[in-house]
């Protein structure tokens, strides 16, 4: 065992890589849920991002157009979504799940001939001197573009949520959809926007793997990372805050457990490999135990219908 | 082959023989190929579908391929390669050690068709091994990790604890130790033979333990990647040459060469002198190929590298040659003894030197 190999900065700075794809769909899940939608698409959606981005990037050689292209591609899915439960009023976790299976699908399809691609190079921070500052300049100043938008998306998704007009309609339209439609608000057009600001951000979250962390494509490349997004924000209890600590905590174990192996710590390395989802579900049974249920948006998965 | 077979393609043949008609007349010898990965993984599942293209530009007509990609190991790859065989095939490669249990229990119900499994060591009438020793290219790219690495500190990305990539870990670490006694060999297990994001965590973990020069077991080429961004660490090809990261990461490969071994079996089929056979080819019978040795290799590493290469083709050398103890100490092969093919294909030890321990 030699744990001084392992360089706890360097491992704060890896942890903050493998947990922003997770990250970035969670966040897009946390507005959606909030809005009083249960959108179980997200897996579908992040690998439809990641491939659409891959395309995107690959053709135009832009790393930017790529961020773009995912944020349609996960768009154009979760519009699908949107209109079969917001017009057509469909179950929401059935459409969700189906989304899921269409996305995959999708994905691989779209994917055929680009296997085996590499990604064009991601734009770095790199300021002199600071990115070259110990401790801070590996953990803040040196990461690819994606990880400052995804802390400051969840920023910007806290203060909307709870500093803002507009965050206190979609709450309210997540809390009670009849009250909000009385008293004169568009409860489907608010929900529709969420889903569409959902799918992006899932979307975002399926690129960053497919352009920085892996980057190539290949056939079911997020490998679950929908579903542990999905758990996320039941564990934060729908607060950006502490979602941003489980999304760091899920990525930090999964980086941990590698640099465990590698230092030779006599656990084995298939209950190191598990670690990370034990850690979730250890989580999530510690948070939901004693408080209120009421921590989730009332509406969550109810159609609303006007008329009604 | 049963009697009434027999019997029709005996009637078959005197009636192409009445008329005259070449026996490449006859219908098209189904092929099938199960993979593990996508064809464009750029690795393992690359060469074989290599492989498989050699066979159809070398057949021609006289065959036809089918084949499915990214067959997951386990349940339902018997599920794929009955399909396989219902749907006509006569011979079926089968390319990944986990279809072994897989492919024994197809062929047990199909005893007409021919099968063949890549890595695996259960035979039966109708099941033929082949594996090559990737050992002996393992041998040639330490010689180069072991001269090209500053931290003295070499890093392995393993799939599964399965002899043929215990092999190569000992390959590794006894070829790098006899050009640098100073070098510590570290392992990662991905436990999967193709997952891009844990093959890419893996090498960046190791990277950043200080390990200069990382080797894998495992098919993508997500550590490549890794290891340009960081910049300074050194890489080899596996299965596949990689070439898109030469010449720097990617300074050298081994790789696999199916064609001739394919071309070789559906020949017998075709002649109808198909064996149940146990074939293990290595850089001597042109299966385990050495990629180009880059530029960012100085030359006399280059040059001792080709040699070690040279003399394992001529047989004048064996990766496995004592005195080696095993981890434990304990003796296992003496001044100038080599490893027995029985030894090395059911190897379950790591050589005496390697720190790590083998997962259980």
């Amino acid at each position: 065992m030699d744990l001084s190999a392992i360089n706890p900065v360097l491992l704060i700075a890896s942890l903050m890589v493998a947990s922003t794809p997770i990250l970035l769909a969670a966040i897009g899940e946390l507005v959606v849920e909030k809005a009083g939608v249960l959108n179980l698409g997200v897996e579908g959606m992040m690998i439809t991002g990641a491939i659409c981005g891959f395309i995107a990037a690959h053709h135009s050689q832009s790393v930017t157009l790529g961020y773009i292209g995912a944020a349609a591609g996960g768009a154009a899915l979760a519009l699908v979504f949107a209109l079969l439960t917001q017009f057509l009023l469909s179950n929401q976790v059935a459409t969700g799940l189906a989304l899921t299976l269409f996305g995959l699908g999708f994905a691989s399809l779209a994917g055929q001939g680009y296997n085996g691609i590499k990604a064009p190079t991601s734009y770095r921070l790199d300021i002199p001197v600071i990115s070259d500052l110990p401790v801070i300049g590996p953990i803040l100043f040196s990461h690819d573009i994606m990880v400052y938008v995804s802390l400051l998306l969840c920023l910007g998704v806290w203060i909307f949520l709870n500093r803002t007009r507009a965050g206190l309609i979609l709450r309210a339209v997540g809390e009670n959809h009849d009250a909000a439609h009385a008293l004169g608000y568009k409860v489907v057009l608010v929900r529709c926007l969420a889903i569409l600001f959902g799918g992006a951000c899932a979307g975002l979250g399926g690129a960053y793997l497919s352009l920085v962390r892996v980057p190539q494509w290949t056939d079911g490349l997020t490998a679950g990372a929908g579903w542990i997004a999905l758990a996320i924000v039941v564990f934060a209890s729908w607060r950006p805050d502490r979602l941003l600590i489980g999304a760091y905590l899920f990525g930090g174990i999964t980086v941990l457990q590698i640099n465990l192996q590698l230092a030779r710590v006599p656990v084995p390395v298939s209950l190191l490999a598990m670690a990370p989802y034990i850690v979730t579900i250890l989580a999530l049974v510690l948070i939901s135990r004693g408080r209120r249920s009421s921590a989730s948006p009332a509406m969550i998965g109810r159609p609303f219908h006007a008329t009604q | 082959m049963k009697r009434r077979t027999l019997l029709a393609s005996g009637a078959a043949a005197a009636v192409l023989a009445g008329l005259g008609l070449p026996a490449r007349a006859q219908a098209p010898v189904k092929v099938g190929f199960i993979y593990v990965g996508p064809i464009g993984d750029g690795g393992w599942t690359f060469q074989h579908e290599q492989g498989r293209l050699a066979l159809l530009e070398y057949f021609g007509t006289a065959i036809e391929t089918v084949y499915q990609e990214s067959v997951p190991e386990g349940a339902d790859a018997e599920r794929a390669i009955t399909q396989m065989a219902l749907a006509g095939c006569k011979l079926i490669f089968t390319t990944s050690f986990g279809y072994m249990e897989a492919t024994m229990a197809v062929a047990a119900q199909f005893p007409d068709i021919y099968f063949e499994h890549c890595t695996g060591y259960m035979r039966a009438e109708n099941v033929a091994t082949y594996d090559a020793r990737f050992y002996e290219g393992r041998a040639v790219m330490a010689t180069i990790a072991g001269r090209m690495t500053q931290t003295n500190k070499i890093g392995y990305i393993g799939s599964f604890p399965i002899p043929e990539v215990i092999q190569g870990i000992n390959s590794t670490y006894i070829h790098a130790k006899k050009v640098n006694p100073d070098i510590e060999l570290v392992v990662a297990w991905a436990y999967s033979w193709f997952d891009p994001a844990v093959e890419a965590d893996a090498a960046t973990a190791m990277i950043e333990q200080g390990v200069d020069v990382i080797l894998q077991h495992t098919d993508s080429t997500a550590p490549q990647a890794a290891a340009q961004t960081k910049g300074g660490i050194v890489t080899f090809g596996q299965a596949s040459d990689m070439s898109a990261f030469a010449p720097f990461p990617r300074v050298s490969a081994i790789i696999d060469n199916w064609a001739p071994y394919y071309i070789k079996r559906v020949q017998a089929v075709i002649d109808g002198t198909w064996e149940s056979t146990a074939t293990w080819g290595g850089i001597a019978e042109g299966e385990v190929g050495i990629g180009e040795i880059t530029d960012a290799v100085p030359a006399e590493v280059k040059a001792e590298a080709e040699a070690l290469r040279d003399a394992i083709a001529a047989g004048t050398y064996h990766p496995f040659t004592g005195p080696l103890n095993r981890q434990d100490g304990s003796a296992w092969l003496a001044e100038g003894e080599t490893a027995s093919d029985e030894d090395l294909l059911s190897m379950g030890f790591y050589v005496e030197g390697i720190t790590a321990q083998i997962p259980s």
